[in-house]
């Protein structure tokens, strides 16, 4: 007996150990939390954009830098071809993490190893514009103010932080581009007595990219992400269009047919 | 009392309109239905082109690659094979493959691009079985003296030559199908893109 | 019609009721003329319905219950739900057809069972339609309910999860209840599975079943009308009600009109929302279900939330019951009650027409009462600040509504009905 409970001891101690580390990662990965406690998010409106080159451009920067912690496994490469890529181009320029063109984007890290790495998996980022919508602002919104705000902050494991996604397991991957932003943090009166924090980035260091350069580089790769949450958006649109109008019509000829029947009727 | 006497010329054009604009309604909305039963990405990139590297396929030996989940034989045949082609002509339902489906470059006596290797569905234009390989010529086959070596189908005993022609007499109507190959080297066969379509 | 086709009809009639049920049901079904906007939801009821079977039984095709994890590391059941949706030809039309129909058949059976109380539809002699309708309500909250697992989200696993744990409430065979439910200790693939079969095949057919007895006892009776007065008592010569028309063609035409005009809405929300603001299609249920991780705020599905309002209203321990249970049978009661109301009320007449002004207000209370219990469904619980108050009191007025009813009808001052149908 006494063993068994020494033993249930040790159990309980590294599900215990487990417990706090997941609740950690679902405090990384959810920065929704914040929005529950209250605290409410100032999005940026993302200019997301439907043209072609700005899809292209993104999908380049998606493949180049995200693709290879995240997976898009619902996309296959081929679809690329809906934003204007041809065959020959994706094949030779894109298709890192597949043999066929048919094959979806998927990536060589598993998923526990990702976990080991990261603290939690990367998230398959195939419907992330779709998740991330709010009452704050739609996934693009968040995408767009989350990819330019990340600030340097030693505290943390990667030296990264971010002013949207708050201890964020992810490190800024696109910080050649955008360069060093740090934080500068001030008290302010909230209006009801109490202070709070404010919390202003400034651009240390520049980046490659000037911040105008910068800004256009993320819209193009949110505007991909938007694209990819939704391949077939943009044709639901136009199909809906098409239905829209033959009803209406055939409203018209109902409502006449209905008239012609009804005059009968005193 | 009935409608119908009391149909004007108004009425009947109106319904006739609204009829066919909500026929051709029904039949838009039917197009989604219809084509969720046709293959999907996934079946088609399952149904992707395959590669077979031939290099290391001996003479008068025969390797099978899959290909839309279909087995597709590729049979390198020596000279004493191609050689029992030719006579067999007469005893054939399709010698000629004019009625059997294959790609326009492999519509010639061998039924193949280089004669050496044939690459054909292993799939029986009968009912769909996968005929099995009889390669051993004569009473040794179970076929018969004069068996030249092919194929013999074990679902309806349909026999198939070294070019995948069907006899006569048999019950599959054509010739085993051709699927679209090129050579993108020389041992190196790509199935399923011929550089056509 | 040709002698021919005439003589395969006879051969037909002889064996099967094919001309008298066509003649029984529509073309001399007489329906009171004076059908308004709100008698469209009937037939748009139907026409929903419809919709969801046949775009149902297309999703099944492609769609797998299964909850264990792919090569990806993704739930199966939702990489199934991406694969209609990006690899299936036309698969996001459908599975768009299904989720938006699965709000409007909600948007459309309030709107009739809203239409029942204006007009005293479930008065005598229809007070076993109106159960049977109760009892389609019933039957459509568990399809849609069980429908909403099968995404294997992140809503549908929690959303499920806090819904079967209402059951263990239940004092003594909760938990076990609870246990049977799932099929496992926590929602699970036995869970997903056995709600998959629910969806598509049993409650499906309980509904289609109720859907026929509804209507077959519609005719029986006949139908009510905005004068809620009954057209049967003023007949013709022939025995036909004077204020009836054939429902073919008359109705026929007019319910066409009525399902274009609902698919022009219809196909405005599918084709250019159909998340619906996050409404129709949850944001959170664009992550896949995780066991371990429950997103900060859970609602169910706006048609719920009503519902749901009542069942957090309750917070306070009553006879030595938990607070919990009391919530469940708020939540329960919530709904049953509405198959009480042809005993509830006691008014003289059935339409709000001529109704007194008490019931009148009562009714336009109980409509803002639902619609403010809708919207803090959707909210987060305040902590018993402000929104838990109004839900508190939203509640009580919602059961006052019904349970007052007796009282309030019968003293009401009512107009006297017309002996016809008004136009």
């Amino acid at each position: 007996m006494q063993s068994r409970t020494g033993k249930g001891d040790f159990l309980m101690k590294t599900r215990a150990m487990k417990f706090v580390k997941r609740l950690l990662a679902a405090a990384l990965f959810a920065p929704v939390v914040a929005m529950a406690a209250g605290a409410a998010l100032h999005l940026d409106k993302a200019p997301v954009s439907t043209d072609p080159a700005a899809l292209q451009n993104g999908a380049k920067v998606f493949i180049n830098y995200c693709l290879n912690c995240h997976s898009a496994s619902f996309v296959r490469y081929n679809r690329l071809k809906d934003i204007g890529l041809s065959e020959d181009l994706i094949k030779d320029n894109l298709l890192f993490t597949a043999d066929k063109i048919g094959e979806q984007m998927k990536i060589g890290m598993t998923r526990a190893n990702g976990k080991a790495w990261f603290g939690a998996a990367p998230p398959d980022l195939t419907l992330v514009a779709r998740a991330r919508s709010s009452e704050f602002g739609s996934g693009a919104d968040w995408l767009y103010t989350y990819l330019r705000q990340f600030y340097r902050d030693p505290s943390r494991p990667t030296g990264w932080n971010n002013k949207v996604f708050e201890n964020v397991g992810m490190p800024h991957v696109l910080w050649e581009l955008q360069g060093d932003q740090v934080a500068n943090v001030e008290e302010k009166d909230d209006g009801h007595g109490g202070k709070h924090k404010e919390v202003s980035l400034e651009l240390k260091k520049p980046g490659v990219q000037s911040a105008a350069e910068y800004d256009k580089t993320v819209a193009d790769l949110v505007s991909f992400l938007v694209w990819m949450g939704e391949p077939m958006a943009e044709s639901r649109k136009n199909i809906g269009t098409f239905v829209l109008i033959f009803l209406a019509g055939l409203f018209v000829l109902s409502y006449l047919l209905k008239k012609n029947f009804w005059k009968d009727i005193h | 009392m009935s409608v119908e006497e009391k149909m004007d010329s108004g009425r009947r054009q109106l319904l006739l309109a609204t009829s066919v604009a909500g026929g051709a309604a029904a039949a838009a909305t039917a197009v989604p239905f219809v084509a969720s039963l046709t293959p999907s990405e996934r079946a088609k990139a399952a149904g992707a082109p395959v590669e077979a590297d031939v290099s290391k396929l001996a003479p008068g030996e025969m390797m099978t690659v899959e290909w839309q989940g279909k087995p597709v034989w590729i049979l390198r045949r020596t000279e004493e094979m191609l050689a029992t082609l030719k006579p067999l002509d007469d005893q054939l339902a399709d010698p000629a493959s004019e009625k059997s489906i294959q790609p326009e470059y492999a519509k010639n006596e061998a039924r193949s691009i280089k004669p050496e290797f044939l690459v054909t569905i292993g799939i029986c234009t009968h009912l769909g079985c996968s005929p099995s390989q009889k390669f051993k010529i004569g009473a040794e086959s179970g076929l018969g003296d004069a068996w030249p070596g092919g194929f013999l189908c074990p679902c309806h005993g349909s026999t198939f030559d070294l070019a995948a022609r069907v006899y006569a007499g048999k019950p599959a109507p054509t010739n085993l199908e051709i699927p679209p190959h090129k050579y993108l080297a020389d041992t190196k066969i790509l199935i399923g893109d011929d550089g056509t379509a | 019609m040709t002698t021919k086709s005439q003589a395969l009809l006879n051969w037909v009639d002889e064996r099967f009721p094919l001309t008298s049920t066509w003649k029984a049901h529509l073309s001399e079904y007489y329906a009171p003329k004076n059908f308004n906007f709100w008698y469209f939801f009937g037939s748009l009821a139907l026409m929903v319905l419809v919709i969801q079977i046949v775009t149902g039984i297309f999703l099944v095709m492609h769609y797998k219950p299964d909850a264990s994890l792919n090569a990806s590391g993704v739930p199966v059941a939702f990489a199934a739900v991406e694969y209609i949706m990006r690899d299936v030809p036309g698969g996001w039309l459908i599975r768009y057809m299904h989720s938006t129909g699965a709000s409007a058949f909600f948007v459309v059976v309030y709107m009739h069972m809203f239409r029942g109380m204006l007009y005293g539809s479930y008065r005598k002699p229809r007070e076993l339609i109106w159960l049977f309708g109760v009892g389609i309500f019933l039957a459509l909250m568990a399809e849609a309910f069980m429908g909403y697992l099968l995404p294997w989200g992140q809503m549908s696993f929690w959303g499920a999860q806090v819904i079967v744990n209402l059951f263990s409430a239940i004092p003594l065979i909760g938990p076990d209840l609870a246990l049977v439910i799932r099929g496992d200790f926590v929602v699970s693939d036995a869970t997903l599975n056995r709600f998959f079969s629910f969806h598509v095949i049993a409650v499906p057919l309980v509904l289609i079943g109720l859907v026929l007895a509804h209507i077959v006892a519609l005719h029986e009776v006949g139908s009510n009308n905005p004068d809620g007065v009954e057209i049967k008592k003023k007949k013709d010569a022939n025995g036909i009600p004077l204020d009836g028309i054939p429902f073919h063609p008359y109705y026929t035409v007019k319910d066409i009109v009525g399902v274009v005009g609902f698919l022009f809405v219809f196909s405005a929300v599918l084709f250019f929302a159909p998340e619906g603001g996050g409404y129709f299609l949850e944001y959170n249920n664009f992550l896949p279900a995780d066991p371990l991780v429950t997103p900060p705020h859970i609602a169910p599905v706006w048609y719920f939330t009503p519902f749901y309002s009542l069942l957090r209203a309750v917070t306070y321990p009553l006879f030595g019951l938990d607070a919990k249970f009391w919530g469940v049978i708020a939540m329960g009661a919530g709904v049953v009650i509405f198959a009480f109301l042809p005993w509830l009320d006691r008014s003289p007449v059935k339409s709000i027409r001529y109704k007194g002004p008490i019931f009148k207000t009562a009714l336009v209370l109980f409509v803002i009462v639902f619609f403010i219990l809708g919207y803090l469904g959707v909210q987060p619980p305040d902590n018993g600040g402000i929104k838990d108050r109004t839900t508190q009191i939203c509640s009580v007025l919602y059961f006052a509504f019904f349970l007052l009813m007796p009282f309030y009808s019968k003293m009401d001052k009512c107009k006297a009905e017309p002996e016809r149908v008004t136009s």
